[in-house]
């Protein structure tokens, strides 16, 4: 059945880009094998296939097939179909050869490796990319896609179409249902995020994709979405996740060759004179709670000297601990 | 078995492929597609037996393949492949943004990206929707030390932080490659100190000196398969089990778990493996009144003796 499908979707293909003009229905049916002869599953049978081509990139146009009647009629033109002509230098395939596998086992590999055939398709140049690429000992980046939303968010910001979801904010245990006009996903330092319109809170939002719990459903039509002039979703997911500015300074105990991970980013390390075997060390930082929780993950290496209301934080951290 | 959706994009990529080098390697034609040559065979006998009846009878195809070269007299219409999708080009474009944004590639990433884009046309808009940014770990010059003892094949000696025992490690590497995952770059090698291929994060290099020694990595050195996850628990691993409160709940976002079940409350119960549970002992002292551990008993007593420890030194 399949080979008898794919045999019959081919031969249309072939049909309508040798044709100047709109080929109607029943044309098609004549010329292309594997129709059935009952009209009602003819014309199923036909809605699929069309649907099928469109799916697959197939630029099937409609049109009146002449102007003396009313039947529709498709075609595809060459200019439409064809990918444009493309000559690459040897560096850039071998370029491209990296660039294939960024996607590696992701959610868009299949689409890089499609657009790989493509390209080697349409020109012989491009045949051997592992001879350059052990040539080439760059730097190799990978993108992964571990959050199932990706997909169907990634779906609904291409053909721009709002979604709804459920989303669990970070430190929150419920969830609330949300309603996205998405503008963009953004990889930021590893991990998704979709930025867009919250049609509920009526103001921009940023989503990370791990926080989304259950289905994304599409919630319009194509082309829905209108995404405001100027909008840069990069900017927007930083803004959401900016680090406060480390504005307080914090003066420790730390027990020598301890705390390495604090005195890499510390502006003073000096021999404590009342202490032996420990160290001064003066660093900034911005937020006690977080800090503290921080300081306290050394145990019993770090002692915080000032100020005070970080020193009780650490303190009141390390016997909720005991609690 | 291949959708026949999936199989006509293959064949409309497949027969320009033949007809750009004129005659084609069966086998060779079958690696690049990814397929065996008894499949190969059959795409083409497909391809071959497509007739069309009316006005005129005719195939529009003919192709032959003996000797195991593939050629192809007439194509007609379908002698050039199908425009790249918008999928397709996003893809592309934005792997290639992500290469040119480490710095891989060299000037060929701009040109190729450029070409791309043109072939592409409206189908390349959709990727201006994805954006990637890395991590700018405060560096210090160690990615271009570190490329320059790739290019130049040494031996570098490393400085290398590791938090979870929050230890200055000295050790001699022959780097292997460079990578970006999951946001942050790493460098793969062979690690002389632990005689196995091992993964430094740049963020963690405290310092690099390139040594004058040329690298040296055993042919039985296999790359990190790093599609597969960078954390890979193995069988001599610890289980730990932990608690956490709803304050903690980044806590299973941040570290790979075995398994997370909630507990109601916004309560949930971790499970991790973990060859060393020093960062857990550190991971559960942050986190006070919003952890716990519950297995191994071992483990729970050693983060109160270290609380009691550090309390002891605020009397």
């Amino acid at each position: 059945m399949s080979k008898r499908r794919t045999e019959r979707l081919l031969s249309i293909v072939v049909l309508l880009l040798s044709s100047r003009r709109y080929l109607t229905a029943e044309q098609i049916r004549a010329a292309v094998s594997g129709y059935p002869e009952q009209e009602e599953s003819f014309k199923r049978m036909f809605e699929r296939d069309k649907e099928e081509l469109r799916d697959l990139g197939i630029p099937l146009e409609t049109g009146r097939a002449n102007a003396f009647d009313d039947d529709l009629g498709y075609r595809i033109t060459r200019q439409d179909y064809e990918l444009p002509e493309i000559n690459l230098e040897p560096d850039e395939v071998a370029v491209l050869g990296l660039a294939s596998r960024v996607w590696q086992s992701a959610e868009l590999a299949g689409a890089a490796a499609g657009a790989l055939l493509k390209l080697k398709a349409a020109s012989s140049g491009i045949d051997d990319d592992t001879v350059t690429l052990t040539q080439h000992r760059g730097i190799e980046p990978r993108l992964t896609t571990q959050e199932p939303a990706f997909g169907p968010l990634w779906e609904a910001v291409r053909d721009r179409r709002p979604v709804t979801f459920e989303h669990t904010a970070g430190g929150r245990s419920d969830a609330t249902k949300r309603t996205l006009e998405p503008w963009g996903v953004v990889n930021w330092r590893g991990r998704w995020y979709v930025a867009g319109h919250d049609s509920g809170r009526n103001a921009p939002r940023v989503f990370r994709m791990s926080r989304i719990t259950g289905p994304v459903r599409l919630a319009g039509p194509p082309g829905s979405v209108q995404v405001p002039e100027g909008t840069d979703v990069r900017e927007l997911v930083k803004d959401w996740d900016r680090a406060p500015a480390r504005d307080r300074t914090a003066i420790l105990a730390v027990r020598e060759n301890a705390g390495i991970g604090l005195r890499r980013w510390a502006r003073e390390s000096v021999p404590e004179k009342d202490r032996p075997g420990w160290d001064r060390v003066t660093v900034s930082f911005a937020d006690s709670g977080w800090y503290a929780g921080y300081l306290a993950s050394f145990g019993p290496d770090v002692i915080v000297l000032d100020p005070p209301d970080l020193r009780e934080a650490v303190i009141s951290v390390l016997k909720g601990v005991l609690a | 078995m291949v959708t026949s959706a999936e199989r006509l994009r293959r064949l409309l990529a497949l027969v320009p492929y033949v007809v750009a080098r004129r005659a084609v390697g069966l086998a060779e034609t079958a690696a690049t597609f990814g397929m065996t040559e008894r499949e190969l065979i059959d795409d083409l006998n497909l391809v071959w037996c497509v007739e069309l009846k009316s006005p005129e009878p005719y195939c529009p195809i003919d192709l032959s393949y003996e000797d195991g070269e593939i050629r192809i007299s007439q194509a007609e219409s379908i002698a050039r492949p199908l425009r790249l999708g918008a999928d397709e080009a996003s893809a592309l474009l934005v792997a290639l943004r992500m290469l040119a944004e480490v710095g891989g590639g060299g000037s060929a990433v701009a040109r190729l990206i450029a070409k791309i884009e043109g072939a592409a046309g409206a189908s390349a808009a959709t990727s201006s929707q994805v954006t990637i940014q890395l991590d700018r770990p405060n560096e210090r010059g160690v990615t271009a030390t570190i490329t320059t003892a790739l290019h130049a094949g040494k031996r570098i000696h490393l400085r290398y932080y590791v938090p979870r025992r929050d230890e200055a490690t000295e050790r001699d590497v022959d780097p292997m490659r460079l990578l970006v995952v999951e946001g942050r770059t790493y460098l793969e090698g062979w690690c002389r100190l632990a005689e196995g291929v091992r993964l430094f994060r740049l963020d963690r290099v405290l310092d690099v000196a390139v040594l004058d020694v040329a690298a040296s990595v055993p042919e039985a050195a296999e790359s990190v398969d790093v599609d597969a996850g960078l954390f890979r628990p193995s069988e001599a691993d610890v289980r730990v089990e932990i608690e956490l409160a709803p304050g903690a709940r980044w806590v299973v976002e941040y570290n790979p778990c075995e398994s997370v079940t909630e507990l109601g409350e916004g309560r949930l119960r971790a499970v991790l493996r973990t060859p060393d549970t020093a960062w857990i002992r550190r991971l559960v002292l942050r986190l006070g009144e919003d952890a716990r551990v519950i297995s191994p008993p071992s483990l729970a007593t050693e983060v109160r003796t270290a609380a009691s420890a550090a309390l002891a030194l605020y009397d």
